[in-house]
């Protein structure tokens, strides 16, 4: 019963991704490419995905509890520090090499690239090198 | 339909999408997060709608081939050790940093969360900075 809502969104977020550009790395190339032939598209995609979204986490909000779900999981850190900026950095160059970031990535997947399926492995290994790395002390939550 | 108006009402289902995954499961709509989780960390009774979302996000844009004959899937920019490089500094930074264009891009500001406001912004400017220098400074990493 959990697979069929999760299953909807994963097509709703394909589709959007799709339809919007996003699974074109030279669009995504050209948002990033400011000094030189810049395509504003990306900015249509993230104010319609951002205000759909702010609206309508709000509404569901309204609700106890989801309706398949014992609680709303929301991320419960709020302090800055290396780890968030570091990261944010590595994978902003990261997209700026070959324009692809985690959801434009899986969702080209079907379409057969060997080089995209390349990246995507590099990719998982990126995310188990991550979860090597000794966990956040608690000293400098907070 | 021009390009722009298209890329806003594919902004609005990527939101659509976070939405339903918010109301039913009470999960953040974060691409990283949930793929990632696949690999190491998340329990057994935390996998599959973590599968069926993977699933859904995959056959979309096939499911569109099938309707229109076309799958907006583009082709790779750059050659091969390029794709791989991107992917592992994409992989590790996502994870290190807590997220990726979904999970702080979209879901993040939509809270209004100041780490995901920070973490949007830096990953954008190290975005436009790679692509200036790989394109204007070195003359691009074409396929």
């Amino acid at each position: 019963m959990k697979y069929l809502p999760a299953l909807l969104a994963g097509l709703l977020f394909g589709f959007g991704l799709a339809l919007a550009g996003m699974t074109q790395p030279a669009v995504v190339l050209g948002f990033l490419d400011v000094f030189g032939a810049w395509n504003p598209r990306l900015l249509f995609v993230m104010a319609g995905a951002v205000l759909t979204t702010a609206i309508g986490y709000r509404l569901v909000w309204r609700r106890a509890q989801p309706w398949l779900a014992p609680r709303f999981s929301l991320p419960d850190t709020r302090h800055i520090d290396a780890r968030l900026v570091g990261g944010a950095a590595l994978f902003g160059i990261g997209w700026g090499i070959a324009g692809y970031c985690p959801g434009p990535a899986l969702a080209s997947l079907g379409a057969g690239l060997w080089s995209v399926w390349l990246l995507m492995a590099a990719m998982a290994i990126g995310w188990w090198l991550a979860a090597q790395l000794p966990a956040r002390s608690d000293a400098k939550r907070g | 339909m021009h390009p722009w108006l298209l890329a806003a009402i594919g902004g609005v289902l990527i939101g659509l999408a976070a939405v339903v995954l918010m109301a039913a499961l009470g999960r953040i709509a974060g691409i990283s997060g949930i793929a990632s989780g696949l690999l190491a960390g998340a329990a057994a009774g935390d996998r599959g709608w973590r599968v069926a979302f993977v699933a859904g996000l995959v056959a979309a844009p096939l499911l569109l081939l099938l309707v229109r004959g076309d799958s907006g899937i583009g082709s790779p920019q750059v050659a091969w050790p390029w794709m791989v490089a991107a992917g592992l500094l994409v992989g590790f930074g996502t994870r290190l940093g807590g997220g990726c264009t979904s999970g702080h891009g979209v879901c993040g500001m939509a809270r209004l969360s100041p780490r995901s406001l920070l973490a949007t912004v830096v990953f954008i400017v190290f975005g436009v900075i790679t692509v200036y220098v790989t394109r204007h400074l070195f003359g691009g990493l074409a396929a």
